[in-house]
């Protein structure tokens, strides 16, 4: 018989180090990125929680678990929450069909609380960086294809914005900031479509931004813009200015000959 | 210089303008025809100039138009955008639209050229439609002008034609959704709707054939035939001679004004070049149509507040509001939604407009010629009835804006649409009750100024404590214009028998007749008789011996 030369533990001692050095490796590794997702600290999630309790609660539930009023606000992230608050959007002067842009309530610290304590309670969309919203590279020509092809159908082709159905409405792009609007696309506020990175890259994203840079400096080549609205405002234009102006001559013509 | 040279100088003169006169003469005999031309008499009254707007502005239109023709390239073939355009720079898109961009952006004057032919386009629709309703208003379609009503008829339609099609031709976003709409019309009309749209754009929509097919419509038939019909428009405005507004001494068989020649020519040709100055001054200050905002046609897009211009957006309004009905019989769809209003509501209204003189005439029975305008107020009825088709179109109108006018006044474009639908019906009905009362009351106000004279708002206080206002007769003008309202004699109703018994086989038609007649007819307040008039003269003479006699005994 030959002479077993392992010891009949050798087996589960060699797992227990394979794994145990596995799984430390892995918890060293995710420790590592853990950190660059920017964690909220606990105590700005604490202090977004007690903003959230006194300015928020009433409509969207003490957990944020949302009621008849409000929809939850577990896993919308941190994007949503700066997006609605940065804006003014929210928290709402009364209920209504659509959040109006008004006067921001709470200061840049606060938002962030508010951000941090709705992304502690379900993973979500994150508040894009300063790079996430760069259009220094951007390509402008596939912004507008982009653009046009996403976002024209309500924001109309200049941006302006557009009537939706039962009094809802897709606002103008014309104020928006590029935080802003790479927001709105990650989370899909109110009535707009999520154009999560899966459906739209982030480097589409950027494109479009850069489109809407370009619409909202552009100064009008042709004259005055007429508020870029398209033919509404050109129709009422001529009948107003236009042919005001050449009835005022007509009429004076006429009146010379008395 | 002494007169004798100065009288040689100008003897020299005349006899240069004398040869070329002789020479032309001549060769097309044509001295009679011009000095008739050169004398014909025009009357004067700034609506008579509505007209003028839209000849001018056509030729502004055919002008800028050839010189729009020069660069545009009316091909669907794709190019890829290299123009000075950055944010379409590398955008696939057909050669149609990318050279609709260089004359915006690198042919020079382009741009400027492509707004006055745009701004030109509305103002020549705007003109149509405003020389429309003086012509209406004033029932300057009646005999002898019912034929040259009808060449305007067809005038604005083709206008209203060509203007779409111009519209249509850039191939950006806006016309290829004016298309698609266009498409989707002809795809309506029930049995043979798809083979019509299937041979108008040669296959399937958008393809390839279609752009080039319209910019031969666009810039060759319609503008031909538009320019035959004004020509034949002009020369029965000639033959017929214009009409004009009742006055001193202006009767059905005179006409009063100045000769073409030199007032009329100097008035209408400063006229013109106001109208194309007004047209380039508004065209190089406002932007119209930007075109390079669209971006190129793609069928996959869509923008928020796509709209016609203005002489289409009744016709979109119609669409916005009819509701969505389609029927389905035997796997063949009959869609009402664009049926109604785009092919039977236009089809009614054009063709009511058309042969409105000659339902007038019927209802009326008045067979008499008419070169004396009538003031609205005295065919109450018409008025009412012109009044009544203005609110329709209006609201037409106003619908075709819907979304628009939603976002700017913070509404739900729900609301909006019910509330128009609703007013669609209300609205005229009310419109013409009310327009008909303003009218009689007016004519009432007429007699009484005829009959007791004017306020004139000064207060007499009389010795005994009464006070009197002095009404004061109107004056010799004034006085002709409220003397030209005729009465016309409602039609009486015959019984369907004669004293037999026998039934007069055109008795329920002269029936019908004589109701409507009286329909027209029977509210208006009667002219003032000769014996009134009479006594209203006297009574104005004795008053004022009167009021003067007061006036100087309480000195």
């Amino acid at each position: 018989m030959a002479i077993s030369r392992r010891h009949p533990a050798a087996l589960l001692a060699v797992l227990v180090v394979a794994l145990g050095t596995t799984g430390a490796a892995y918890a060293a590794v995710a420790a590592g990125t853990a950190p660059k997702v920017s964690a909220p600290s606990a105590t700005q999630v604490t202090a977004g929680k007690q903003l959230f309790l006194e300015g928020c609660s009433s409509c969207h539930g003490l957990a944020a678990q949302g009621s008849t009023d409000a929809p939850s606000l577990i896993g919308v992230g941190a994007a949503a929450v700066d997006f609605n608050v940065a804006t003014g959007r929210m928290p709402m002067a009364g209920p209504g069909i659509q959040a109006p842009v008004k006067k921001v309530v709470y200061t840049p610290a606060e938002i962030a609380a508010l951000a941090a304590y709705i992304a502690s309670l379900g993973p979500g969309p994150q508040i894009p960086t300063v790079e996430d919203v760069s259009t220094a590279d951007a390509d402008l020509a596939l912004g507008g294809e982009l653009f046009r092809t996403n976002c024209a159908q309500c924001h109309s082709f200049s941006g302006r914005g557009g009537a939706l159905s039962e009094g809802r409405w897709a606002p103008s792009l014309m104020k928006s900031s590029a935080k802003h609007i790479y927001e709105a696309m990650l989370s899909g506020p109110q009535s707009m479509p999520v154009f999560s990175d899966n459906t739209m890259r982030p480097t589409d994203k950027r494109d479009i931004i850069r489109y809407i840079e370009e619409l909202q400096k552009q100064e009008d080549p042709g004259g005055y813009g007429l508020g870029r609205l398209g033919t509404v405002t050109e129709g009422l234009f001529i009948w107003v200015i236009g042919l005001g102006a050449l009835l005022g001559v007509a009429v004076w013509i006429g009146a010379k000959s008395r | 210089m002494s007169d004798t040279q100065q009288k040689a100088s100008e003897n020299v003169v005349v006899s240069k303008v004398g040869v070329a006169a002789g020479y032309v003469d001549d060769r097309l005999a044509s001295a009679n025809f011009t000095k008739r031309l050169l004398d014909k008499v025009f009357p004067d009254h700034w609506s008579f100039m509505l007209g003028e707007i839209a000849l001018y502005s056509f030729i502004i239109l055919l002008l800028s138009g050839t010189y729009l023709t020069l660069w545009f390239n009316p091909s669907m073939t794709e190019v890829i955008y290299n123009g000075s355009y950055l944010p379409l720079k590398g955008v696939k898109m057909s050669e149609a639209y990318s050279s609709a961009l260089n004359i915006s952006f690198d042919v020079r004057g382009g741009m400027l050229m492509r707004q006055i032919h745009h701004w030109a386009a509305l103002f020549f629709v705007a003109a149509v439609t405003v020389h429309l309703l003086r012509v209406f208003f004033t029932g300057a379609f009646r005999k002898p002008r019912e034929l040259n009503w009808l060449i305007g008829t067809g005038l604005l339609t083709l206008a209203i034609l060509e203007g779409f099609a111009g519209y249509s031709l850039p191939d950006d976003l806006l016309s290829g959704t004016g298309l698609r709409i266009a498409q989707g019309i002809m795809q309506a009309i029930p049995v043979v709707g798809t083979y019509v749209a299937m041979f108008v754009f040669g296959g399937e929509f958008p393809g390839t054939d279609f752009i080039p097919r319209l910019y031969s419509v666009h810039i060759l038939l319609i503008p031909g035939i538009l320019l035959g019909l004004i020509t034949v428009h002009l020369i029965m405005v000639f033959y017929q001679k214009h009409t004009q507004f009742a006055g001193p001494g202006r009767t059905e068989s005179n006409v009063v004004g100045y000769r073409l020649y030199p007032v009329y020519m100097a008035k209408a040709g400063g006229f013109f070049f106001i109208v194309f100055g007004v047209t380039s001054l508004i065209a190089g200050l406002v932007t119209i149509n930007p075109i390079w905002l669209y971006g190129p046609y793609t069928p996959s897009q869509i923008t928020a507040g796509s709209q016609p211009d203005w002489y289409i957006g009744w016709l979109d309004g119609a669409v916005r509001l009819t509701p969505n009905i389609e029927w389905n019989i035997l796997s063949h769809t009959i869609s009402w939604n664009l049926l109604i209003p785009a092919l039977i509501i236009p089809g009614i209204m054009f063709t009511l407009l058309g042969v409105y003189p000659w339902i007038e005439a019927w209802i009326t029975g008045d067979k008499r010629e008419h070169h004396i305008l009538d003031r609205p107020r005295n065919a109450p009825t018409r008025t009412a009835l012109g009044v009544m088709a203005l609110s329709f179109y209006l609201i037409l109108w106003i619908a075709g804006g819907n979304d628009i006018m939603a976002t700017a006044f913070n509404l739900s474009i729900n609301t909006v649409i019910w509330t128009l639908r609703i007013a669609l019906f209300a609205v005229p009905p009310l419109a013409f009750v009310l327009t008909k009362r303003i009218c009689l009351g007016l004519q009432r106000r007429d007699k009484e100024k005829l009959l007791h004279g004017y306020e004139t708002g000064r207060v007499l206080r009389l010795p005994h404590g009464e006070f009197i206002e002095i009404h004061e007769p109107v004056s010799f003008e004034e006085r002709a214009v409220l003397l030209s309202k005729v009465d016309v004699p409602v039609m009486e109703i015959t019984s369907g028998e004669d004293e037999h018994g026998v039934r007069n086989p055109k008795g329920r038609k002269a029936k019908i007749q004589a109701k409507l007649s009286g329909w027209f007819y029977t509210d208006n307040v009667s002219a003032p008789s000769e014996q009134e008039l009479a006594e209203a003269d006297e009574h104005f003479a004795h008053q004022l011996g009167a009021h003067e006699r007061t006036a100087i005994d309480s000195h």
